[in-house]
């Protein structure tokens, strides 16, 4: 049986995985505490699976080490580690029936009486009554919870969740993250679950990890990362941003000065990843505020005059295209609490916000205004 | 029939019936498809057995210049059996060796070539198959070769003292379960290597994964999941080794002699219609029975 020893954070270090030339994981380093549910998001492609394989001990890592707790066990046969995975194809034996599905992990550590576990994790899942199916005779859904209860019978220390829910339709895909969560809680396992949605990453993980090109770009609360990425392409990914390209003139102490197309802007430091050289000054379309006309802004709002191009009514919101003087246009959703004034496309309009709601990226010397969301599109591994 | 589908009518109920035409129409195509095979089938099959039945029930004092009787002798049976038993219990005896060996040979390589051989994977199947491209006779003749007292083989086997300094290979029982072996491991290969190829990867990683050893992953999954392969290739092996006559004429002497060796002498040197054609309805049947007993018990049982 896989040792119960004091279980312990999670540790990758300078953990590297090369396929020939290309670098599928790039020294990533990151402490993944004991108990909580971590998320790795990114584009596909990006290393995730890579980096939960090695993990697992399917993969050797080039280099590097995966701590759990003291114990390096970056080079233990995967059957030795107290580490279980669910898989994205869930990968369920279709020669077994449910019970022996679930019972597996246990069998195989010499366990005879499996009967009162199995039957327990399979409630966990609800799956009550499912011993004897076979697993092509469940739906998606239900052979995702097979997948989770066989894994999860085991008690891991840790437990790795490839996209679990990537083949599940919408619904039941909103419906599992609260189930998956609720267990989480329940069970106390360290989670780490990847995946590419980031509206999954951000209701269900305490922390997330946002990966890019086999390396994290940032990581913390999805709050934290949310209303303060590090760089253009958390911003674009989490989310949808609008960022204007500026360049940082100068400081007077609480506040970092911008130039950007030709108009001053304002900062606080404290939401500057830099203080000097070409940047972006960020907003997020929902904390855009519409008016009519410059002499509506509410004092201390920093605003941007333009056209409104689209309108696009969905239902709890509208979204707005603005097109600013030098040709960009921004993103502005207004809620449609009733107490905003409408606007029509062709309209004049004045785009506004408070300077606490902005932050200040660092940018390529080269790179121009990004507001079209990059949602969705593989980003990393090819560029 | 589907000609009334078509007759106008003003009455409300028969508005359905052109899709109601096309079953009719259709009905009997599988069946007429099915006319061929079962014509060949029939011709070449079910008469010429039929016809083998007869002449094992006929009257033994019979024989090809006075002719035959059907005088229903069914005491040709136990005769024949009583007579042959040796040949017939060695045929099943130097199958069974022969597949053993051929099941540990076959196995790790239809493993190999499925799961491992990557962009070797088509020429070494043509590997497997090319010997077929020459005829079964010349490949056993090739083996009396290797295996002939003075060739290469029995020098080396004489030099490490695994044979007597005059023991030799051919005419011996291991010659001909070898040249059985060799014969038919093809028959065990392909399925196998069609039933492993199959396999997913990913579930012998999620066995690892849950604890199982390489060995256990094997027992548990691999082995389990590769067994409608495993049971093709054994009985497409195991049928005609046991009913073959080549190996043991060619690499054996009578003393190695199979029932297979027997039914044709039966039938072409001593012609004994009678007896050769209850011989060899004793071997279908014994043949029949194994398999029998050997699908019920791998089919039910929840594999090992
Ligand atoms: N065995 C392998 N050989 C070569 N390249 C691989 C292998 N496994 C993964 N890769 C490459 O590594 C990159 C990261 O893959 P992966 O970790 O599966 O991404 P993700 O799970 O984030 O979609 C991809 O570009 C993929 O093509
Ligand atoms: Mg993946």
């Amino acid at each position: 049986m896989a040792q119960e020893t004091p279980a312990g954070d999670l540790r990758l270090a300078n953990l590297t995985k090369t396929f020939g030339a290309f670098t599928a994981v790039d020294d990533l380093s990151l402490t993944i505490g004991q108990g909580t549910f971590f998320a790795l998001l990114g584009a596909s492609g990006c290393g995730k699976t890579t980096t939960l394989r090695m993990i697992a001990g399917l993969e050797e890592p080039t280099s590097g080490q995966v701590l759990l707790g003291d114990r390096d066990i970056a080079r233990l046969r995967p059957y030795k580690r107290p580490v279980n995975t669910v898989f994205q194809s869930y990968a369920l034996f279709p020669h077994l029936d449910i019970f022996e599905n679930v019972a597996f992990g246990l069998r195989r550590r010499g366990i005879r009486s499996v009967d009162q576990q199995v039957r327990q994790m399979l409630s966990l899942v609800q799956l009550d009554g499912y011993e004897r199916r076979r697993p092509t005779q469940l739906s998606g859904g239900q052979q995702q919870r097979v997948a989770l209860a066989r894994a999860l019978i085991n008690h891991p220390q840790v437990l790795l969740l490839d996209e679990p829910l990537g083949a599940l339709d919408l619904k039941l895909r909103r419906q599992m993250q609260i189930e998956l969560k609720r267990i989480q809680t329940e069970v106390g396992i360290t989670f780490v679950h990847v995946t590419h949605d980031q509206e999954e990453a951000m209701t269900m993980a305490d922390t997330v990890a946002v990966m890019n090109a086999g390396r994290i770009e940032q990581l913390g609360a999805p709050a934290d990362i949310y209303e303060f990425p590090a760089t253009a392409f958390v911003a674009n990914f989490l989310g949808q941003s609008n960022l204007i390209a500026g360049d940082v003139f100068g400081s007077n102490g609480s506040d970092t000065m911008v130039t950007a197309h030709g108009a001053r802007f304002s900062v606080p430091s404290a939401r500057a990843r830099t203080d000097r050289g070409p940047v972006y000054l960020g907003i997020r379309p929902e904390k855009l505020q519409l008016a009519g006309a410059a002499v509506q802004v509410p004092a201390g709002s920093q605003h941007l005059d333009g056209t409104i191009t689209d309108a696009s009514y969905v239902g709890v919101s509208t979204q707005y295209l603005l097109r600013t003087g030098w040709g960009t246009e921004l993103s502005i959703f207004v809620a449609n609490s009733g107490a905003q004034q409408r606007f029509a496309v062709g309209e004049r309009a004045v785009a506004y916000w408070d300077p606490r709601h902005a932050f200040l990226l660092s940018r390529r010397a080269d790179e121009n205004d990004r507001t079209t969301p990059v949602l969705d599109e593989p980003v990393g591994a090819s560029s | 029939m589907s000609a009334f589908a078509h007759v106008p009518t003003g009455s409300g109920q028969s508005a359905s019936p052109p899709p109601a035409a096309r079953p009719g129409r259709y009905r009997f195509l599988p069946y007429l498809l099915l006319l061929p095979g079962a014509a060949w089938l029939f011709l070449f099959f079910a008469v010429p057995l039929l016809q083998l039945a007869a002449a094992s029930l006929y009257d033994p004092e019979g024989s090809l210049s006075t002719g035959y009787t059907l005088t229903w002798a069914f005491g040709n049976y136990p005769a024949a059996l009583q007579q042959y038993w040796p040949q017939f219990s060695r045929s099943f005896l130097y199958a069974g060796i022969a597949l053993v060996l051929a099941l540990l040979m076959g196995y790790p390589l239809a493993y190999a070539i499925a799961q491992k051989a990557g962009r070797w994977k088509n020429l070494l199947l043509v590997c497997v198959v090319a010997p077929m491209f020459t005829s079964f006779l010349v490949r056993t003749l090739a083996w009396k070769t290797i295996l002939s007292d003075n060739g290469w083989l029995v020098g080396l086997l004489r030099d490490v003292h695994l044979l007597g300094p005059d023991g030799r290979l051919l005419a011996t029982p291991v010659a001909v379960v070898l040249g059985l072996t060799y014969n038919f491991l093809p028959f065990l290969v392909l399925p196998l290597y069609a039933s492993l190829e199959r396999l997913d990867y990913r579930l012998l990683e999620a066995s690892s994964d849950l604890y199982a050893s390489p060995l256990k992953t094997f027992r548990r999954v691999t082995l389990p999941l590769s067994m409608p392969g495993l049971i093709a290739g054994t009985l497409l092996f195991f049928i005609p080794a046991t009913g073959d006559y080549i190996n043991a004429e060619l690499l054996g002497t009578p003393n190695q002699y199979m029932i297979g060796n027997v039914i044709d002498s039966a039938f072409l040197v001593r012609l004994d219609y009678p007896q050769g054609a209850a011989l060899s309805f004793l071997l279908m049947s014994a043949i029949l029975a194994v398999v029998f007993v050997y699908l019920r018990r791998a089919g039910t049982e929840e594999v090992l």
